[in-house]
């Protein structure tokens, strides 16, 4: 496939590889403790995890798993709030695959679906959009999640509804911003954080400005990454040119896609259609200010919020829950102490094992071996049988 | 009163009356599982007509078999029973009388087995359309025959609207295992070879596609297909299968994680070596599906000694059912009861189970 | 909140909706591609465009140029390796500077 197969190549992999070694060896802070590098955004870590990227890199380097995972975020009472929606009599509630799993305080919207409640998976908000154009007698509430990225794509279906002048569908909104959220891990005393890759798609609407404060005010070294594996490698190298070379800039690594300025049609879309919160809740990090947005007054019929009632509770994590911390990065998931025991894909405590992206699932599905010696294994001391590929 | 042995029949050459034409109902009503005429008549016209064999045609409560006609296929029972409730029951490739023959065939095939007989039980929703239920059970017979095994006993019951979806459709199936054939999922060993007969995900992917609003359109088709005579060539020429399992929900990687355990071995694969069709691929891209956790419904994993690897592969590819088949991957000892992926990327990752479905992603 | 695949626009399908067909690997979705035109890029030039597709919309026009200096650039990395590595090589073998 185009566009992607290239940025998969495994050649280009041994030369970045090499290339890091060869500039983390001339790094001597890097002698005493490991370079955290954090991956803000929950699509790297899955990247990371599913193409074993951390093999190819020199114990001196170590990710740290930032908090990037809209699902992983979605506080419980938020959860519950889906699940009342979900419930009540002539709604269908569509949402992304990702949320369908995370537990709420009594049940997820898999187990409210099981229960009899009209949930429906969908692709895009405008198959929720069709689900409202075809389902004239029901209501559709469309479940929207994500940072930046999806914004533009949820505002641009409200802007559509209106234009339709649809009466039965309306959004719960649930999209926050990555900024204030970069700002808060900065900001947090528990982390060393030597610097960052930045969410590529993300970047994609918003441009590359709004992480200047980044590189001046906090001195961190930022490269904007895409999210083929030789994108992710390539943004490492980057990083560790830049901290090798004593320099804190704002790097674009994925110029193929991320302009300067962002995406000026969705930026205005998002603009006509949303408005900032005052602050909003984040599992596991508290009340962030400015971190999310809501449905301006003029779309008040497409609110989900204003039309119906819901319990709009704060919901304390369950006790034994790490989440905050793992999402800040302050601990990994194999040291949170349910890890893997209370708190396994089967039975999460915490929406980070629920998410695909979640550092704690990624982790367990895929990474939980390196403990055991697989990261010590150059992938060309295996030998595998090969005699012929696929066809 | 009836004959018990099944002859040496072939379906068609019963000198049967032909008895279609009896039900003029155009939907199933709670009569039709009564036990009373009209159900007689559903069974003679619907099932017999379709399935016409003498066992099944001589209406007996039970299918009557002589043991020494069994004995001439090998010196083991296998048995086994699945129950189908797909959705939606028509999808690109097959529908539930594809999956409900092939699925009991192949779970029989897979012990090695030599496949012979099936029952079907069906529960119908009141309301059903009948000629869905035809085309169901002509599904069924079409792939019986291509199996080479014969549905000769069933039941049908009739539930009131709402209490099934549409039809919930067991199999049941006995076959013959040979003479010293041994499979079992212990029996992995180092330096083994692991083998597929073909293409990964189609079926997960049809399905995935045909139930739920993805808006995205493709040619792929489920694999359903039944894999009896291929598991027969590949004994002649390996008797000494070790491990041998159907890939159906939770795909290759589920069977190999639980060969991994069984065995206490580990099991590499090479990601590069995976037979993967382009939409498949493109498909998973779209959603954020991982291909080794999509169902397949014609699909085998075995595990087989090194030595034999290539005359099994040769083999396969001779046979309709394994075009492309492929080694993608080999048993290790370490790291024990673990499936590692080598990447094509050049890293390493472990390949666990799977808990619950497998969702489509945005994130 | 990341997963977006290039994909190749292949059809248009209805101008006044902005909604044209996207093919990713031979699989096919309709996606709405209001944030990549404008007066110099109306829908109907959209045909062959390659693009980033994120739930449903085309969000980005892929710079091929750009794609192309990405490359490029890992590739002379890897030549430069394979330079200095057959330099220290053909050293160690005459003994002498090459």
């Amino acid at each position: 496939m185009k566009y992607v197969d290239e940025f998969r190549d495994p050649e280009k992999a041994k030369t970045l590889s090499r290339e890091i070694r060869h500039l983390v060896a001339g790094i001597a802070r890097a002698k005493q403790r490991p370079l955290q590098i954090m991956e803000v955004c929950g699509g790297h870590t899955h990247a990371i995890f599913r193409y074993g990227i951390a093999q190819l890199l020199p114990d001196e380097i170590e990710f740290v798993h930032g908090p990037g995972c809209p699902v992983c975020v979605l506080p419980m009472g938020r959860v519950d709030d889906c699940v009342a929606l979900a419930e009540l009599p002539h709604v269908i509630f569509a949402t992304f695959g990702d949320a369908i799993r995370v537990p709420g305080s009594k049940k997820s919207l898999l187990k409210a679906k099981a229960d009899g409640a009209d949930v429906r998976m969908v692709y895009s908000p405008l198959d929720a959009l069709k689900l409202a154009r075809d389902n004239p007698d029901r209501e559709v509430i469309f479940f929207g999640l994500g940072f930046e990225t999806t914004m533009p794509s949820t505002a641009m279906t409200v802007l559509q509804a209106k234009a339709e002048n649809l009466t039965n569908f309306s959004l719960f909104c649930n999209h926050i911003t990555i900024i204030p959220t970069i700002k808060a891990i900065l900001d947090s005393p528990d982390l060393h954080l030597d610097g960052f890759l930045g969410p590529g798609h993300v970047s994609m609407v918003i441009g590359l400005r709004s992480y200047e404060f980044i590189a001046e005010h906090y001195r961190k070294p930022i490269t904007i990454s895409g999210f083929e594996p030789l994108d992710v490698l390539h943004s490492v190298w980057m990083v560790i040119k830049q901290i090798a070379e004593g320099r804190a800039e704002v790097e674009n690594q994925y110029g193929r896609i991320v302009p300067r300025n962002g995406n000026e049609i969705a930026l205005a879309a998002v603009d006509r259609v949303f408005e900032t919160r005052e602050f909003f809740e984040w599992r596991g990090l508290g009340s962030i200010d400015h971190s999310g947005v809501r449905v301006r007054e003029e779309f008040a019929e497409f609110d989900a919020e204003r039309k119906f009632s819901v319990p709009n509770l704060k919901i304390a994590d369950p006790k034994a829950c790490q989440c905050g911390e793992v999402l800040k990065g302050v601990i990994k998931p194999q040291q949170c102490k349910v890890f893997g025991t209370a708190c396994t894909p089967e039975m999460p405590l915490g929406s980070l094992m629920v998410s695909t992206e979640g550092a704690c699932a990624a982790y367990y599905n895929y990474g939980r071996i390196d403990t055991t010696g697989l990261k010590k294994r150059a992938p060309s001391e295996a030998t595998l049988v090969t005699t012929e590929g696929a066809p | 009163m009836s004959d018990q042995a099944p002859e040496k029949t072939v379906p068609g050459q019963t000198g049967l009356r032909r008895r279609t034409g009896k039900v003029r109902d155009t939907h199933i009503n709670l009569a039709h599982g009564s036990g009373g005429k009209a159900m007689r008549d559903l069974i003679e016209d619907v099932f017999l007509g379709a399935f016409d064999n003498p066992v099944l045609a001589a209406m007996e409560d039970q299918a009557v078999f002589t043991l020494a006609e069994l004995a001439k296929h090998g010196d083991r029972l296998a048995f086994t029973t699945d129950t189908f409730v797909v959705d939606p029951l028509f999808f690109p490739g097959g529908d539930i009388g594809t999956l409900a023959v092939a699925g009991t065939v192949n779970d029989l095939a897979m012990s090695g087995a030599v496949p012979l007989y099936l029952s079907c039980g069906m529960v119908l929703e009141e309301g059903l359309s009948v000629e869905v239920l035809r085309r169901v059970v002509a599904s069924m017979q079409r792939t019986a025959k291509l199996a080479g095994v014969m549905i000769v006993t069933g039941d049908t019951k009739v539930v009131e609207r709402g209490a099934a979806d549409k039809s919930f459709l067991n199999t049941a199936g006995v076959g013959v295992v040979p003479k010293g054939v041994e499979i079992s999922a212990r029996n992995a060993r180092e330096g083994d070879a692991v083998i597929v007969n073909g293409y990964l995900g189609d079926h997960g992917t049809a399905i995935l596609i045909a139930r739920n609003q993805l808006g995205v359109e493709c040619g792929i088709a489920s694999d359903c297909q039944p894999l009896g005579s291929l598991v027969a060539a590949m004994l002649a020429v390996c008797p000494e299968i070790h491990c041998m399992r159907d890939a159906t929900r939770g795909g290759v990687a589920t069977v190999l994680n639980e060969f991994a355990e069984s065995s206490n071995v580990a099991i590499r694969l090479n990601e590069a070596a995976l037979p993967l069709r382009e939409e498949v691929k493109g498909a998973c891209e779209i959603l954020g599906l991982d291909p080794l956790y999509l169902a397949n419904e014609g699909k085998l994993v075995a595990i087989v000694p090194r030595e034999k690897a290539d005359q099994v592969l040769a083999a396969m590819r001779a046979h309709p059912a394994g075009e492309h088949a492929a080694i993608i991957g080999e048993v290790a000892e370490e790291p024990a009861g673990v499936v590692v992926l080598h990447t094509a990327f050049g890293g390493q990752r472990i390949v666990d189970m799977l808990v619950g479905e497998q969702l489509p992603r945005i994130c | 909140m990341c997963l977006g695949i290039p994909g190749q626009i292949v059809e248009i399908i209805n101008e006044d909706m902005k909604l044209a067909m996207v093919d990713v690997g031979g699989v096919r979705r309709a996606v709405n591609v209001a944030f990549i035109v404008n007066e110099a890029h109306p829908v109907s030039a959209c045909l062959g465009d390659w693009v980033l597709v994120h739930v449903g919309f085309a969000m980005m026009r892929i710079d091929e140029q750009e794609a192309a200096a990405t490359l490029a650039l890992l590739r002379e990395m890897g030549e430069y390796q394979a330079e200095i590595d057959s330099m220290k090589t053909s050293d160690l073998s005459t003994g002498a500077p090459s």
